[in-house]
């Protein structure tokens, strides 16, 4: 279980607690926030999950897998250094607190 | 006034991403989702590869948990079947005799697997893959082993045969026409993905037909006699041959069909109260300058967005890029745009390692690209696609030695 806290583009912000097994991408689709479409399902291949980790974070994420940084090369809004695709983070205790920020668009 | 009450026929990926788009952007009104199957909206991509091959289970597939219809305020009516429209009086009549009052209603309804009327389809172990019932019972059938017969080269029959020899039964593949996935693909990467499933011991018989299948005294299929008279075991035979759009009860109402239900660039059908989304919709291409009707999941997830846009009053035409994608075996096949009626193929990235694109152009005009375990490619291109204007990626550009998209859309993105 972690809190995680989705920063939508008009500064307003949603935080839900999501329960494990999970991934970030999942903990949005489930609670219908809006700016996460995941149309591949969450296996790295459409780019439609794309967030913003926040600038601040400290808390462990894993490594970017070579298909996950090949997909961000093609997302709709820019990539930044803290680019990542939420459905290849997966919820764990560790992630508690986690602050992501969604993008203006996904397709 | 009362909130407007909106109907959706059909829970697959196209209706229940319209109910979720309408809660996403506020709609208040009532939502009722109607499917006809009894599980949760799911997806469907991996029946034919991860469910069939016992690497995901039905409730891996499940796009929201129960519990999310219920935060949301989406009425699931599952199970049942809406039989009839009344589009004077603006209602849907179910097959269990209720009838729900619509202001704005959106046809899902999806299509059907396509069955070939050859002798002998009637036969125990003859089967289409379309929803999670037949995948169940194709799971079911593949356990036994044996040899597996698909009737078709397209996505799901290919993806099908990589399944079954991924459980180690024998597949041969017939496909009537002269390739591979010839309608989705350029003849280059059909030879690729011939090669790889003859590699992993795919029978392939191309410009070969069907003509009878036989069974055993138990009335369970066990030959396949081909156009020619060659007979070929089959233990269980799939017709992956193509579906029909359901467009029975949008006709009974009146609306009309063709090759689909019939919308216009804003998803309308005939009926302005009334959408049609995904497998089942005829729609007008601007970018490809003719109707289309497509089956993937990316058509009907953005359809979606684009009725439920509408029906909360900002109408915006449907112009979303096409893509889609098959996984066999270890290939990665990812396709943006349409690249059929290319004149130009010109292949990047590296075909010999199986990491490459073939980019289709069409009077020097950039229309789509095919993708072998290239995502970045792939991506890239849905880019391009979707900017504003002509593609400025020009086949001579693309056919330079050591041109790269990454290195390319780097550049791009330089300010001058």
């Amino acid at each position: 279980m972690a809190k995680i806290t989705y920063k939508h583009p008009d500064g307003t912000e949603t935080v839900v607690d999501v329960p494990s097994p999970n991934t970030v991408m999942r903990g949005a689709k489930t609670n219908n926030i809006a700016g996460i479409e995941a149309q591949c399902g969450g296996s790295a291949q459409c780019g439609t999950c794309h967030v913003y980790i926040d600038e601040a974070n400290t808390l462990p994420l894993p490594p970017m897998h070579e298909s996950e940084d090949d997909v961000l090369y093609g997302t709709a809004c820019p990539r930044r250094p803290n680019s990542r695709l939420s459905c290849q983070l997966p919820v764990t205790d560790e992630i508690d607190g986690l602050v992501v920020h969604l993008p203006e668009a996904q397709s | 006034m009362a909130a407007p009450s909106v109907v959706i026929v059909g829970a697959g990926q196209a209706g229940a991403d319209t109910a979720a788009a309408l809660r996403s952007r506020g709609f208040s009104g009532r939502i009722a989702l109607v499917g006809e199957e009894e599980a949760l909206p799911y997806r469907r991509p991996p029946l034919s590869k991860g469910y069939l091959g016992g690497t995901a289970e039905a409730g891996d597939l499940e796009l929201l948990p129960l519990s999310s219809y219920g935060d949301q305020g989406i009425d699931l009516v599952l199970g049942d079947r809406a039989v009839r429209i009344d589009p004077e009086e603006r209602s849907v009549v179910l097959d269990s005799g209720s009838r729900l009052s619509y202001d704005r209603l959106v046809l899902a309804t999806g299509a059907r697997p396509r069955r070939l009327p050859v002798p002998g389809a009637g036969l125990a172990g003859v089967m289409t893959l379309r929803g999670l019932a037949d995948a169940a019972a194709l799971r079911e059938a593949l356990r036994e082993g044996g040899h597996l017969l698909v009737v078709g080269g397209g996505f799901v029959g290919l993806e099908l045969a990589a399944t079954a020899r991924k459980l180690g039964l024998d597949a041969t593949v017939v496909e009537v026409g002269p390739r591979l996935m010839a309608r989705a693909l350029s003849p280059g990467m059909s030879d690729h993905l011939r090669a790889e499933h003859v590699r992993q011991g795919v029978r392939i018989l191309l410009r070969r037909e069907v003509a009878a299948l036989h069974g055993d005294a138990s009335g369970h299929v066990r030959v396949a006699e081909l156009d020619g008279g060659e007979r070929v075991p089959a233990d269980l035979v799939v017709f992956g041959v193509g579906v029909r759009p359901n467009v029975e009860l949008a006709a009974a109402a009146g609306l009309e069909v063709g090759g689909g239900i019939l919308v216009d660039r804003w998803l309308r059908t005939s009926d302005p109260a009334i959408h049609a989304i995904g497998d089942c919709a005829r729609f007008p291409s601007a970018r490809y300058g003719r109707q289309l009707r497509l089956e993937s999941v990316q058509n009907a997830s953005d359809q979606a967005r684009c009725a439920a846009a509408a029906i909360c009053g900002d109408p915006e035409p449907y112009e979303a890029v096409p893509w889609f994608w098959t996984e066999q075996y270890a290939l990665r096949l990812q396709i943006a745009g349409i690249t059929g009626g290319h004149d130009l193929a010109v292949t990047v990235g590296d075909p010999g390692g199986g990491r490459f694109s073939v980019l289709c152009f069409r009077e020097g005009r950039l229309l789509g690209a095919e993708s072998v375990n290239r995502p970045a490619d792939h991506m890239i291109v849905r880019r391009l696609l979707s900017a504003e204007g002509v593609p400025s990626l020009s086949p001579e550009e693309a056919a330079r030695p050591g041109f790269d998209l990454k290195e390319y859309r780097s550049r791009q993105e330089q300010p001058v």
